[in-house]
């Protein structure tokens, strides 16, 4: 059924293995890519990609902008009362918006081996993880944070609250793409994943979603959104430290 | 720099109820090509997904260098490329351009020998034409440009010549005879054979 070939006598050293492959490596005339290298052309390959199917950038940015017009019409169109609602309308939006495009972030590179081949490049995957999960949120999160200024002056707010808005959901989205990044990668193995993502994400997002709300709050009644903000950023720095070592993990996974 | 060796010992596998993997023991030296016969549903994809640690198997071991692989896996990975049965392309990019990103993850690789290896699979002509447009056969040809751009000690190839052509056949075989050339080892599955050109061949059948 198989066979040996020939026995060895000789017990070998332990030898580094990785000065082995280096030496091998520059012995043919080839340097190998650092980890920022890496990184870099895995955020660049997913920003090419995504230009060539733009379609799938609006889609969120779309969904967005729907569920900030249906609030007025189900609810009242006084723009007082809907000021007042503005921060939870702006956020639940972002949120689910964010959601929509997660099932997107490693589907096809699961599906046609790119993430294999990343397994086995011999890079870190969870730098690699990274770069997917911060060109995703440049695709996706950045778009949304430019957008909820203009989805809450639609519900009457105050120009003067744009800075901080703008500022609340950009930060927040970092740690939404984080999150969900994890929340993807678990979920590669299945076929219809969107409502299980949804529902391993959504209690991992609450967080965000409070301070979130909150210093958009604190941001159209003119207040200092320090407090609620720093929060934000703490959870983002967070997930930067974590969600891609646990995205790598599952992504590992998977792939047995 | 002492030579890279290969060796894999009584690996079991099961995946369910299915015993894949029977105790496979083999050990590849420097220039020398396995090849891994078996029925389909046999587990030559499962061996190689194995070999290159993707698969943890349930008994046995892998050792690279004498050295467990699972002890140092990225300096493992760093020193093998693992071609499976589907080219991993991007079908929204072009020939060039899924190499260059794919490529370039790995190691440092400049634009005129990205073009000397497109050239060399014969892709010239249509290495700017998006990958969602070409055939099987030219998949194939840009993935087998990747070994050409890859010298690393350890190739492991899943039925290398699926839908190639009796050139793009050939031309397989001259890369695993250069891989074996220059101390470099492959380890191949296999249906009807690799190209008489390949020496240095063991054979290495899984019961079904």
């Amino acid at each position: 059924m198989s066979r040996r070939e020939g026995t060895v006598a000789q017990a070998f050293p332990p030898i580094d293995a990785s000065s082995a492959a280096v030496a091998a490596s520059t012995a043919a005339g080839i340097r190998r890519a650092g980890a920022l290298e890496a990184a870099r052309l895995a955020l660049l390959r997913d920003l090419q990609l995504a230009f060539r199917k733009r379609g799938q950038l609006v889609q969120p940015l779309a969904f967005f902008a729907m569920v900030t017009l249906l609030f007025p019409l189900a609810i009242s169109p006084e723009l007082s009362r809907l000021r007042e609602l503005a921060p939870g309308v702006v956020w639940v939006g972002a949120l689910l918006g964010s959601l929509l495009a997660l099932e997107f972030l490693f589907r096809d590179d699961a599906h046609d081996g790119t993430l294999e081949q990343y397994a086995l490049s011999g890079q870190s995957l969870t730098a690699l993880m990274f770069a997917k999960t911060f060109a995703h949120w440049l695709l996706t999160g950045l778009p949304l944070a430019l957008m909820a200024p203009l989805a809450a002056l639609s519900l009457g707010v105050a120009a003067t609250a744009i800075p901080g808005i703008l500022l609340s959901v950009a930060v927040g989205s970092v740690a939404l793409s984080l999150i969900g990044s994890i929340g993807a990668a678990l979920t590669l193995g299945i076929k219809r994943s969107g409502a299980l993502l949804s529902l391993l994400t959504l209690p991992l997002s609450l967080p965000v979603l409070i301070f979130g709300a909150r210093a958009t709050q604190l941001a159209i009644h003119g207040a200092s959104l320090l407090a609620p903000l720093e929060l934000l950023g703490a959870l983002a720095v967070l997930g930067i430290t974590l969600a891609p070592l646990a995205a790598a993990a599952a992504v590992r996974i998977s792939l047995e | 720099m002492p030579p890279e060796r290969l060796e894999v010992e009584n690996l079991h596998l099961w995946r369910g109820e299915r015993h894949v993997l029977r105790g496979v023991h083999f050990t590849l030296a420097c220039g020398a090509c396995l090849e891994v016969w078996g029925a389909n549903g046999s587990g030559k994809t499962t061996l190689l997904r194995t070999l290159c640690g993707l698969v943890y198997p349930e008994e046995g071991r892998v050792l690279w260098n004498g050295a467990n692989v699972r002890r140092d896996l990225p300096a493992f990975h760093a020193a093998l490329v693992y071609l499976g049965h589907e080219p991993p392309l991007k079908s929204d990019l072009t020939a060039r351009e899924n190499l260059h990103y794919w490529i370039g993850v790995r190691r440092h690789v400049g634009e005129e020998e990205l073009g000397a290896a497109l050239a060399r699979v014969g892709a010239q002509g249509w290495c700017e034409r998006l990958v969602r447009t070409l055939s099987a056969g030219q998949r194939r040809r840009v993935a087998l440009a990747s070994l050409a751009l890859l010298p690393v000690p350890l190739w492991l190839l899943d039925e290398p010549t699926t839908s190639l052509d009796a050139e793009g056949r050939e031309l397989v075989g001259d890369l695993i005879r250069e891989q074996l050339e220059r101390g470099g080892m492959v380890v191949a599955a296999v249906h009807q054979g690799l190209p008489q050109s390949v020496r240095n061949v063991t054979r290495l059948d899984l019961a079904a």
